[in-house]
């Protein structure tokens, strides 16, 4: 009980904290927006308007990864610069258990992209949202926003050690875009880059979300996604007490 | 000479401090993996809908990359010394103006036209795109006048505190495949011209043929750094009368 309130009133706090931020704003809202008309005019350019919604659908799940990346990637160091990683971490509770409902607000707030992204399609463009399974498809939308924030969970954790970690989002925005299929089929991409994807939960997550919008089975990848994430918090945990430790050895918890 | 230093001492040191280098590896990721990727990205969405061949995205692409560190660096160069609370102490010197806020951007335009080469050289490399010898010195021209007109933009930028991202519509999709107001947009805007003309140079026509395209991109870098250059003073004396130069 103790537990599930304290993640509840972080994932909350975060949530509203992060919607009151302007680069939150850009990166879930008008960001996405910008790669739905890119890849609206590009697949309508390619003279396939068939899959317009695939390609709002897409821009969306690239929103929630930014939204992820972004928003686990800052959370310790906003931490770090608020002057609040050193009490939260001498704090009783696991650590673990202050940063995941963290890098799960992230990835939440990426719904705003999917949703956006859906809205702008019909609104702007005439998209039509006819979703083939609409339960599995919210389903399958909170199982990859679950899968993301621990995944997030992973990543974030090493701000703890690396200050200068932040320069990792720059650089896995695009690669995670495409090994992920989130708007590239996998099948053009060389064959050893489907290990990487398989690996990845948001590729099945993202799998999921597809084939209850436009067709196809949503439970394997629903299934893989949740397995994923499971996998993930497990790394995580372990990480971050590595991490944790070392950065308490080093004394670099508190440097800005 | 205290103008010189000004410009190329002042610009460096202001560089520095904008990207915090206390490790400079950092660049690494930010400005030379991260363009290949959104080369990978738009190259295979391209080879999707069967629109363009990868040469037209790796060269917009890596010109476009040069937008990133001059519109941001640009304008954050003015804000983070607002952040650091060092705006005040360098606008009440009597430095002259030209070389303190033209220096900053040198090295922006620099560091624009490294990213762009590497990100053209690589990118090409990887997708076994290939460039006739004949173009490349042009291409070189290019992606320098292409980083002066973005970091030009990003004068402006800076002096609004805008946050501007970046202007990727003309990148990536043919200008004829845009509405009428969104081409009318991108042909005042930097890289429209600079890529069009770096694509036709790559597909083996002349600098002397490619010119208009070169020069447009020239006076749209130049009008945008009068521009830039002019709402600086202006931001600059209404901040005095407002008290507003700390304001973060």
């Amino acid at each position: 009980m103790y537990v599930a309130r304290l993640i509840a009133i972080t994932w909350w706090f975060q949530v509203k904290q992060s919607t009151k931020a302007g680069i939150f704003v850009f990166t879930a809202i008008i960001e996405p927006l910008i790669f739905a008309t890119l890849a609206y005019y590009l697949f309508k350019a390619g003279k396939e308007p068939g899959t317009l919604l695939y390609a709002a659908l897409s821009a969306g799940l690239m929103g929630i990864w930014s939204a992820t990346l972004f928003g686990a990637g800052g959370a310790i160091n906003y931490q770090r610069w608020q002057g609040v990683l050193e009490p939260l971490i001498a704090a009783p509770p696991p650590y673990l258990l202050v940063l995941f409902p963290q890098t799960l607000a992230a990835a939440t707030i990426g719904v705003y992209s999917l949703t956006s992204t859906l809205l702008w399609g019909r609104i702007v463009f005439g998209i039509p949202l006819h979703f083939v399974h609409p339960g599995a498809f919210l389903l399958a939308v909170a199982v990859t926003i679950v899968a993301l924030g621990v995944l997030g969970l992973v990543l974030g954790s090493s701000f703890i050690l690396y200050r200068e970690a932040n320069a990792l989002s720059n650089m896995l925005e695009f690669p995670v875009w495409i090994v992920t299929g989130a708007i590239v089929p996998l099948s053009l991409l060389p064959g050893w880059v489907h290990y990487l994807s398989w690996g990845l939960a948001p590729t099945w997550g993202y799998r999921a979300i597809r084939a209850g919008a436009l067709g196809g089975n949503p439970w394997p990848g629903i299934g893989w996604a949740l397995a994923l994430a499971a996998v993930y918090l497990l790394i995580g945990e372990a990480v971050l007490r590595v991490f944790e430790r070392r950065a308490r050895e080093k004394a670099t918890l508190s440097l800005v | 000479m205290t103008s010189l230093r000004i410009f190329f001492v002042g610009g460096l040191t202001s560089y520095r401090a904008l990207f915090n280098w206390l490790t400079p590896w950092i660049l690494i990721p930010s400005f030379l993996i991260a363009p290949l990727f959104q080369i990978l990205l738009f190259a295979y969405i391209g080879r999707t809908t069967h629109l363009e061949s990868d040469r037209f995205y790796v060269i917009g692409n890596a010109l476009q990359y040069a937008a990133v560190p001059c519109l941001f660096a640009m304008g954050n160069t003015i804000g983070g010394e607002r952040y650091q609370h060092t705006l005040s102490l360098v606008l009440t010197t009597p430095a002259g103006r030209l070389p303190l806020f033209i220096g900053r951007s040198l090295p922006v335009i620099a560091n624009g036209f490294v990213v762009s080469a590497f990100a053209l050289v690589t990118g090409s490399a990887l997708l076994g795109v290939h460039v006739p010898l004949s173009a490349v010195a042009p291409l070189v021209l290019v992606a320098a006048v292409t980083a002066f007109s973005c970091t030009g933009l990003g004068l402006c930028n800076a002096a609004l505190g805008l946050r501007v991202r970046e202007t990727a519509v003309t990148v990536n999709v043919p200008l004829s495949s845009l509405p009428a107001w969104m081409s009318t947009i991108a042909e005042g805007l930097p890289l429209t011209h600079g890529i069009a003309g770096a694509r036709r140079l790559a597909d083996g026509e002349g600098l002397s043929r490619v010119g208009g395209l070169v020069g447009a991109e020239l006076l749209i870098g130049c009008i945008y750094v009068v521009a830039g250059y002019v709402l600086l003073r202006l931001m600059e004396v209404e901040s005095r009368r407002r008290g507003s130069l700390e304001v973060a």
